[in-house]
């Protein structure tokens, strides 16, 4: 039981060792701690803050939803008097359309009547000739009853 | 085995002072309690194993820190230093960033120390004899102490450090003056001073004297006791009894190294935590 030199040794070893173990250990492994305490602390922060802009959202979103489905009935609302407004507009077209068909068609009928008439004139005129060339009994000049003829035609 | 068993059961004396010897450089001379011209080879040798293997881990783990995976070994420190760093912050009145690695080392090197109590008795002595026999020395003339916490010098050596950090943390705290005062006025007035100096003298020497002796003791004896049931291997008969023996107190005696570990270093924050009270709080 005696204290002999090896005292110095251990205490220099002793000495060497916690300067050693403070520098490779327990200050990185404080540091370590410490880290990851904030990170903890900010990741729960962090989810907090999450939570509460979900809540933002989810209002934003129902606002947005009704604002959309508004709008969507209103469209719907302009679509529909556009469809009878469109409906109107063709029908009126159509009758118009229609008259004037009939207009066309009309004069088109009175040409043909003219048309009939004047065909009908000059036959006769060739046949009141003829005729009266039978009645007479010679041939007679349409010249000279240019004026007679004229007014027969005229009263077809 | 049969060779160790042989002289064990005829010369129990010259086994036990045999595990009981150090191997030295310079022999001890008779009746000096002090003598730096010896130094203990093994005492030495263990204790800087231990601190070469508790720094690589410390380094390992330190290099590598991940705080968001810890793996392995890093959970093991990382507890400690949780372990420790509480007891620091409960105990200690200032915040001080050596306290801490101080603490964590004397509780982990003095731990491994004193766990080498765990090996069995002859194993060390006997590998050490046998490699010292292939170079030509007598085995029987060849000593080796595995546990370096049953030498006073390694105990004395980690309280003189202590001591000498109370005394710093005292004068970096109350002032020479105030740690005078102490010594002056504490703990009987200005009335009895001679009386006060002595009993603080007392005190604080006495701080550093029981660290020291107080793990030494109970390593000292834990190590005979392994001794004494390895001496019970005197027959066949007897065998069973020291197996059960020696399994009884290896199970106890993890108690009491992870105990002794564990005062040492408390006791070393309580001290320093005394040290850094400033004066008017005493």
């Amino acid at each position: 039981m005696n204290v002999t030199a090896t005292l110095i040794g251990q205490v220099i070893v002793f000495s060497i060792l916690i300067w050693f173990i403070k520098a490779t250990m327990w200050e990185p492994i404080l540091n370590t701690l410490e880290d990851r305490k904030k990170r903890i602390a900010d990741g729960l922060a962090a989810s907090e803050e999450g939570l509460k802009a979900q809540e933002v959202a989810a209002d934003e979103a129902k606002a947005t939803i009704a604002d959309a489905k508004q709008q969507a009935a209103e469209i719907i609302a302009k679509a529909k008097s556009r469809d009878t407004q469109m409906i109107d507009e063709a029908k009126a077209k159509a009758v118009e359309e229609a008259e004037r068909i009939m207009v066309g068609a009309q004069a088109e009928i009175d040409q043909e009547v003219n048309r009939a008439k004047d065909g009908l004139r000059k036959q006769v005129s060739a046949l009141a000739i003829a005729g009266a060339s039978k009645i007479v009994g010679k041939e007679i000049d349409a010249n000279v009853h240019k004026n007679a003829l004229k007014d027969l035609i005229a009263q077809i | 085995m049969s060779e160790s068993n042989a002289t064990a059961i005829s010369d129990p004396v010259g086994y036990i002072n045999h595990h009981l010897t150090n191997m030295s450089s310079g022999t001890l001379g008779e009746g000096s309690v002090i003598d730096f011209s010896v130094f203990h080879i093994d005492v030495f040798l263990v204790s800087l194993l231990l601190a070469l293997g508790l720094g690589y881990l410390g380094w390992k783990v330190g290099k590598s820190l991940d705080a968001d995976k810890p793996t392995g070994a890093q959970n093991v420190l990382e507890m400690l230093v949780e372990f420790v760093n509480q007891q620091i912050k409960d105990i200690f009145p200032t915040a001080d960033k050596w306290v801490g690695p101080l603490a964590l080392t004397i509780f982990s090197w003095v731990f491994l120390m004193n766990a080498m109590d765990l090996l069995p008795v002859d194993l060390v002595p006997s590998l050490v004899g046998g490699i010292a026999s292939l170079f030509g020395a007598d085995p029987h003339h060849v000593y080796f102490k595995v546990v370096p916490t049953t030498n006073l010098d390694t105990t004395f050596a980690l309280a003189l450090l202590v001591f000498g950090l109370i005394v710093f943390y005292n004068i970096k705290h109350k002032g020479v003056w105030g740690y005078t005062k102490m010594f002056l006025f504490h703990p009987f007035g200005k009335f009895l001073i001679p009386v006060n100096i002595i009993m603080t003298l007392i005190e604080e020497i006495a701080k550093p004297v029981s660290l020291g002796l107080r793990l030494f003791g109970n390593m000292f004896a834990g190590e005979l006791l392994f001794l004494l049931i390895a001496l019970l291997a005197f027959s066949v008969w007897t065998m069973p009894a020291q197996i059960a023996l020696g399994t009884l107190w290896a199970i106890f005696h993890i108690l009491v190294i992870t105990l002794q570990a564990f005062i040492f270093m408390l006791l070393t924050i309580v001290y320093l935590g005394l040290a850094s009270q400033s004066a008017d709080e005493h």
